[in-house]
Order: C-alpha cells, then sequence, then structure tokens
C-alpha cells in the first residue's frame, strides 16, 4: 500500500499513451465537481498538473491508450511500478482502440505510405524519420493488459464523466469498481 | 449471360422459386459452374424475390460454398486431430507440392483448389481428403502423389476409386473407398430384422401407444444432449397445427464421429423405417434427412432406398395399407457447418438461411421447420426404432443400466489397434472399453468429442459410460502418452473459434480469448492468473451463450486441467514479476521498426546514419 499522505487523501495518477487524450477530457468533464475532487484526491503525476516524475506512490493509476511505441511501454511500466492499482480506461487501453486499425497492415507498409509515398513527400528525398530523440514503433499496437497486469477496465470511447466520478468516488468509500450496468453499457 | 440467366431460372423454378431451398439452389448453381458467381446472385434477386444482401449472408457462411472461381478439383484436407493422429502434416505438404499451390488458395492454371475442413466423418481412416466431395481414406504422400498425378493427365476422379470399402463396389450406387469398419455388434443393430417389422408393429397401436412403448424403452436422443424421445414426440404430437415434420439429424459434426455414417450406410432401412415410426406417432406426413455435405457420396445410395422403401409401401400413400398414414422422405444437404447440427440453426439451414441457432423457447417441438411443429432426432435413435417397436419398449429397456437403458454406437479413433465402430451396453467400464478397442498405454481419452471430456484414461478405468457418470456421445478419440495433450486441446478451441456462427459475443470473443491464452501457456508466458483468466471466460461464455456450442466451447481447456492439471501447472512462468506480462517482449516489437528504417531509408539520407 503507498504510505499515507499527509492529508490522508487517495493519490490518483493519469497518463495518456496512445490514445486521443479524449479520455481525459471527458474526466474533466465533470464540470464544477473538479473542486470536490481536488478536495478529495491528491493529484500526482498526470498530464493535467504537468507532473512528470511520480512524487511519491499513488493509490490509483488511470491509463488512456495502448502502447504505439517503446516510450509508451516504458511510461506504462513506470506507472505498473508506482501505482497500487492500475486501471484500463477507454477503449484504446483496453483494445487498442483506433490506433490499433494499423495492426492490419505490416508496420513497413504504414510507414511508406505516411512518408514517402504520401502526396506531400518531396520525390526521392522523403525519409522515414528517425532519431534517438524518437520512440521507436511497435510492430502493432497493443492494449495496455498485454504489456503489464491490469486490474480493472472503464470501457467507452471515452468512458462519460459519470463514470470516472463515480469510479473515483466509490474508491473513496471503499467500494470497490462495481459500476452499475447503466453506465457502462453501451449497446 | 443469356444463356447463364436461363440457367439460374430453370434452377430457381425447380424449386418453385422458394427461397426456403435456397441451399438447394446453391448446390446445383455450383455444380453447374464450379462456384456461385455474383452473376447468378442477380438473377436470383429477382425469381426468388430476395435481396443480393440476402442471398450473400447465407452463401458466405457455408465453407463448401465458393463466391469466387475454384479448382476443377477441390481438395479438402481433414485437418482435425484424427487426421493430425495419423500423419496429417505430409500429407498437407505432399498436396502443396504436388498441386503446386498453397492450402486455402487454387493453382495457377485452375486445375485444384486446396482447402482444409474440420472432421470429415472418417477418423477410423486418417489421413482422409474429400477431392469434389469424393472421399480419399487412408492417405500417404505417395497415393497424394498418384491421385494428383491421375487428375493432372486427365483421368476420371471416380475412376481413381479403387478398392471399395463398402460391399465390394457391387452396389452401383455406392463405390467408395470408405469402410464400415463395424467391430462388435450388440444386442440391438446385432438383431437381423427384416424391413418392415417394426412399422408395422406400429401400425397396429395408436399414436399414442407407439409413443408411450418408446417411453417404456427409456430411450434417449443419441445426438449428444440425451433428451427423453418419447418425451419429445408427446410435445410436438400435443402441439397446435395440422402440419408436422420429422427431421433426422445427419449433420454428425461433432469431431471424432462417424457412428451416423454406419448407420447410414449399413442400416438405412432402419433409419427411414425409424422415421417413419416417429411420423406417425407425432402426425407427420412429412420427413427430411439434413445430410452434411461431407457425406454427399452416399446421396445416390441414399435416394436408391429411398425408391426401394416407396417401392414396398413402407413409405408413400396409406404407408402399409394404413388408411390415411402417408408418410415421405427427402434429402436436404448442409454445406459444411459444425453449428448447424444444433436443432434450431438445422431449421434455418434448411430455410435456406444461414446456420445461426434460435432462441428457445420457443422449442421446435412447437416451433420448428417453416414454423410447424418439428420433432428432430438423431440417426442412431431413429435407426433404434424399428428394433424398439417391434421387441417392445421393456425388451429395450433391459440393456444398459437403470437410467440410461439400451445400447450405443461408440465411433472410436486415435491411438488403438482397432479403430471403427462398437455398439456396446451402457454402463460399460473405460477399463472394458479400453481393452476392447486394443488401447495398451491409452493416456487421455477425448470422450463425445470436444464439446465432452478429457479424461485421464489410468484415472477414470471403473467410470462408466452412460448419462450419470461419463457421458457418452459417440466420438472417443484415444491419445497415448507420447501425444503433446495440449497442442490438440488447441485444436479443439480454434475448432469452436472458427466454427462459432457469432451471434452472441461472448462465444464469439471469449473462444478466441481462451485460445490465446492457451497459446500463452503452451509458450510458457503465463502465470496462475492468465490460468484463472480462462477459467472466468470460459463462465462467462457457458453462461451467456445461446446454444449448446457457447455452452461447452470451454470444455477442452476445462476438463484437461481438471484431468491433467500438471500438465498445465509446469508450464507456468513463476519467474517474471507478475506485474509485466511475459508474453510482451519489447526488442523484438520493435524489429519491424528497425528494418522498415534500414529498408526504406536509403543510405546518405538516413539522419541517423
Ligand atoms: C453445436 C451443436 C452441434 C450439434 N451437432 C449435432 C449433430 O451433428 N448431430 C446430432 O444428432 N445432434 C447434434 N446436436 C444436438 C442437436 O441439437 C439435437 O439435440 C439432437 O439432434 C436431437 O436429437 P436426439 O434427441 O435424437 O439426440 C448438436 C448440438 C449442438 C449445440
Ligand atoms: S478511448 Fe476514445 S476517447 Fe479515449 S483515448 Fe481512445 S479514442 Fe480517445
Ligand atoms: S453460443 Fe456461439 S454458436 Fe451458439 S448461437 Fe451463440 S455465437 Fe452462435
Amino acid at each position: 500500500m503507498a504510505e499515507q499522505t499527509a492529508s490522508n487523501k487517495p493519490v490518483v495518477a493519469t497518463i495518456s499513451l496512445a490514445g486521443c487524450f479524449g479520455c481525459h477530457m471527458s474526466l474533466l468533464d465533470i464540470d464544477d465537481r473538479i473542486v470536490q475532487f481536488i478536495d478529495l484526491f491528491e493529484l500526482n503525476k498526470s498530464p493535467v498538473n504537468d507532473i512528470k516524475k511520480f512524487t511519491k506512490r499513488a493509490h490509483v493509476g488511470l491509463v488512456e491508450g495502448g502502447c504505439c511505441n517503446d516510450e509508451n511501454v516504458k511510461v506504462l511500466r513506470y506507472f505498473r511500478e508506482n501505482c497500487d492499482v492500475l486501471v484500463s480506461v477507454g477503449a484504446c487501453a483496453g483494445n487498442g482502440g483506433l490506433p490499433a486499425l494499423r495492426n492490419k497492415m505490416p508496420l513497413q507498409e504504414c510507414l511508406v505510405e505516411a512518408y514517402l509515398d504520401a502526396p506531400t513527400a518531396e520525390l526521392g528525398k522523403a525519409i522515414i524519420p528517425y532519431d534517438e530523440e524518437l520512440p521507436k514503433l511497435l510492430d502493432r499496437v497493443y492494449p495496455c493488459h498485454e504489456v503489464v497486469k491490469i486490474d480493472y477496465y472503464m470501457p467507452g470511447c471515452p468512458p462519460s464523466a459519470e463514470v470516472f466520478w463515480d469510479t473515483l468516488t466509490s474508491v473513496i468509500k471503499g467500494q470497490g469498481f462495481d459500476l452499475p450496468v447503466e453506465l457502462i453499457k453501451y449497446d | 449471360m443469356v444463356r447463364m440467366k436461363n440457367q439460374i431460372q430453370s434452377i430457381a423454378e425447380k424449386y418453385s422459386n422458394d427461397r426456403t431451398r435456397l441451399m438447394d439452389i446453391f448446390w446445383d448453381i455450383q455444380d453447374l459452374h464450379g462456384y456461385i458467381p455474383h452473376k447468378a446472385l442477380r438473377v436470383l434477386e429477382e425469381s426468388l424475390d430476395i435481396s443480393t444482401a440476402d442471398l450473400r449472408e447465407t452463401l458466405s457462411f457455408y465453407h463448401f460454398f465458393h463466391e469466387s472461381p475454384s479448382g476443377k478439383f477441390n481438395i479438402y484436407l481433414n485437418k482435425d486431430v484424427a487426421s493430425q493422429l495419423k500423419g496429417h502434416e505430409a500429407i498437407y505438404a505432399a498436396f502443396e507440392t504436388e498441386c503446386n499451390c498453397k492450402f486455402g488458395s487454387v493453382c495457377m492454371d485452375g486445375t485444384f483448389g486446396l482447402f482444409e475442413t474440420p472432421c470429415i466423418g472418417l477418423s477410423d481412416q486418417e489421413p482422409a481428403a474429400l477431392i469434389n466431395l469424393v472421399p480419399f481414406t487412408n492417405l500417404t504422400p505417395q497415393k497424394v502423389k498418384d491421385i494428383v498425378a491421375a487428375l493432372r493427365a486427365g483421368k476420371e476422379l471416380a475412376a481413381l476409386v479403387e478398392q471399395y470399402g463398402y460391399g465390394d463396389g457391387a452396389n452401383q450406387q455406392i463405390k467408395t473407398m470408405v469402410c464400415s469398419n463395424i467391430r462388435q455388434l450388440g444386442p440391438v443393430f446385432g438383431e437381423k430384422i427384416s424391413t418392415g417389422e417394426g412399422l408395422a408393429q406400429s401400425l397396429k397401436s395408436t399414436p399414442e401407444q407407439v409413443i408411450e412403448e418408446v417411453k417404456t424403452a427409456g430411450l434417449r436422443g443419441r445426438g449428444g444432449a440425451g433428451f427423453g424421445t418419447g418425451m419429445k414426440w408427446s410435445f410436438c404430437r400435443a402441439a397446435k397445427g395440422s402440419t408436422k415434420y420429422v427431421v433426422c439429424n445427419a449433420d454428425e459434426g461433432e469431431p471424432g464421429t462417424f457412428k451416423d455414417r454406419i448407420v447410414m450406410t449399413e442400416y438405412p432401412e432402419q433409419l427411414f423405417e425409424g422415421m417413419a415410426i416417429a411420423g406417425y406417432a407425432i402426425g407427420a406426413q412429412q420427413g427430411i434427412l439434413y445430410l452434411r455435405a461431407e457425406y454427399k457420396y452416399m446421396q445416390d445410395y441414399l435416394e436408391g432406398k429411398l425408391k426401394d422403401l416407396r417401392a414396398k409401401n413402407i413409405l408413400g400413400q396409406n404407408v402399409l395399407g394404413k388408411s390415411g398414414f402417408n408418410f415421405d422422405i427427402r434429402i436436404q444437404f448442409g454445406a459444411g457447418a459444425y453449428v448447424c447440427g444444433e436443432e434450431s440453426a438445422l431449421i434455418e439451414s434448411m430455410e435456406g438461411k444461414r446456420g445461426t441457432p434460435r432462441v428457445k423457447p420457443p422449442f421446435p417441438v412447437e416451433v420448428g421447420y417453416l414454423g410447424c411443429p418439428t420433432v428432430i432426432n438423431n440417426v442412431e435413435t431413429l435407426a433404434a426404432l424399428p428394433y424398439i417397436l417391434k421387441n417392445g419398449g421393456s425388451w429395450y429397456k433391459g440393456f444398459g443400466t437403470e437410467k440410461t437403458p439400451g445400447t450405443k454406437l461408440l465411433s472410436v479413433s486415435g491411438d488403438c489397434e482397432k479403430p471403427g465402430v462398437y455398439e456396446i451396453e451402457f454402463g460399460m467400464t473405460v477399463r472394458e472399453f479400453l481393452a476392447m478397442v486394443g488401447a495398451k498405454d491409452a493416456y487421455a481419452v477425448q470422450v463425445s468429442g470436444p464439446s465432452g471430456e478429457c479424461i485421464n484414461a489410468q484415472q477414470s478405468l471403473d467410470r462408466k459410460l452412460c448419462h450419470e457418470d461419463l457421458s457418452a456421445g459417440g466420438s472417443m478419440i484415444i491419445f497415448n502418452k507420447d501425444r503433446d495433450l495440449l497442442k490438440y486441446m488447441r485444436y479443439f478451441m480454434t475448432f469452436f473459434v472458427e466454427e462459432s456462427c457469432g451471434i452472441c459475443v461472448p462465444c464469439r470473443a471469449g473462444n478466441i480469448v481462451m485460445r490465446n491464452n492457451l497459446d500463452k501457456i503452451r509458450a510458457g508466458h503465463a502465470n496462475q492468473e492468465d490460468l484463472d483468466n480462462i477459467f472466468a471466460w470460459g463462465q462467462i461464455v457457458a453462461d451467456t451463450s445461446r446454444c449448446g456450442l457457447g455452452a461447452t466451447s470451454r470444455n477442452p481447456i476445462v476438463s484437461s486441467f481438471k484431468n491433467f492439471p500438471d500438465l498445465y501447472k509446469k508450464l507456468l512462468d513463476e519467474k517474471t514479476n507478475p506485474l509485466y506480462d511475459a508474453s510482451f517482449n519489447l526488442e523484438a516489437s520493435v524489429e519491424d521498426f528497425d528494418r522498415a528504417l534500414k529498408e526504406q531509408n536509403q543510405i546518405g539520407r538516413n539522419v541517423h546514419a
């Protein structure tokens, strides 16, 4: 368990990997409850507050997006090691989602199409970008649970603000993640 | 084009432009053209008054129908477990070499199409293949070479059937290599009975009395579910409606099962007579034999038998002089889909649709074929009826056990000395069974096919084959201790993945999850959690599926784990950090990217170079 924080608030962390940030937008869609959120939780590493490195262990980590490159994998593992409970959020984290559409094609074909044969590519001069600073693409897009152990899933593209809110507040109430079916039924 | 249009129109007219006869129409078109051309659908659209989309919906469901030009000779090699146990790999390679094309494609000059198919009902004489639906059994690489060479040289397919498995080829209507391989007959099918005796006896009683007799016999369905036959009939008799049907389920798709094949070859009269008895009992005038396409080689033979029976007035008007009782039978072919053995999917298929199981209730006894009350029984169930009605229900009840009376035909294949069909009395122990078939070092037995149970042979010697203990549906595949059991369990899971009709999401997706997790286990990348995951998914699939396929698809893994836990446990990965997934390999997953850079970014232009 994470060490008790001074304020004794549960620590939450969030991250966006190969996602569109839509899941994060949905989290912010809790509207004015954001004020309550700050009262109830302590936010550690997250794109929302721009904390880059964990400064303490988190109780709950929310992951948006799957893994499309080696950096995603490293970050996801870093998250896994620093969160007690890791939640796979949204269709991309859970199944690969839209980015995984490329999984049907060999990676090389995608790269050629995007960089070499693109209408805007300068003939004969275009290259597939590469630099040590740039992440390397994986052979396919992986859902998070194929890379690390995932404890819970929040389905949806994105899951609604209510789902985020109910999930996080159930944690506080110690109710676990039993969400009403109506909130996560999509058909 | 005009010619094709006329041809298609006359095929549709042959079936009175009746859209429910779509399966027959597609078969006729394919027999004519080698495939079902898109243009033909355009014609059917008008003749049958259904959209091309609806036509394709049915067409695309069945794996024996081709939508694009196929080979002059289409070779379907059995890829099932019984074939794998007898050297499938070498035969597979031989066909690819000799035909000069890969499985799943048609060779350049269009002579050969190579395809794989699950169990074709020849497990006792594998490896086997169907060439234009003609069975070729006990294949060796040399035989493959000879067959392909002869066909290439223009020899007739029929001329290649040289040895005759049934009746020495004396019967002009069935010249086939397929052997019956009956190893042992019991008190029922071993009895000599003359055609019509059981039916004549029935016709002396009222239909209600016939149903009572079948109830007294304690006969339970031999198609797998084991429902009381007499009970099923009484429901159907009581159901409202003046038109009722008797359907014989001859889809025999459970891998490893072939006993219905033997009944249809050796006891066709008893089978058809049994259908007539059922017809009399429930008040039906029409019987339909739904026969899997894999058994098309029996078509002329069975049609011939039906003709003989009509001549003897066992079928036809006022059957055996019973005024007012008219009954006849037609044969309906399937086109390759295991799920069509499920009774409501079978009805959908007979109505010219995809084989999607229906939501039950209502059950077919109330709302069945064309909406009419319908009794569906397995081949073996129906063929036992003449014996029961001739000798009486209590005679039959005297065999077997208290709760499972009677005898059972077992289809035995795999690692044993005497594969073939055996009639046994229910209650036989596994020990007696193994001795009977000559399985000296049996390790595991797949009882009742993949949807049944994989038992540990040595630990189950005293278990009894009957409903109250080890339910024996017909298929018995034996594995000796040199076999990699999980490899075959994996095949069975793939079988369910491929044969799921797809209407229930848990079955469509869950079978894949279970299969992939099994792969992970076999690769040594799984931990206890992955194993638990399989069982959790298995439960969801079983609880939420519409039909028996989904209800049982977890069985290969669940039963082999129950009976051979060590096979799984020794493969679990205890070392990798449990927070990481051991099957994910970062180095390997960026190899494609490195290769793409190297191959596409020419030297000098690569920023990194
Ligand atoms: C996926 C699936 C496949 C089946 N295949 C067959 C089959 O090939 N032959 C058969 O007789 N019954 C098969 N059944 C069982 C039938 O649904 C039905 O119970 C049976 O034909 C009834 O006949 P019976 O009462 O004489 O056994 C299958 C069931 C399922 C769920
Ligand atoms: S699940 Fe939907 S909203 Fe969330 S990251 Fe993926 S695409 Fe965006
Ligand atoms: S359980 Fe599987 S095979 Fe049966 S109806 Fe559902 S999807 Fe189809």
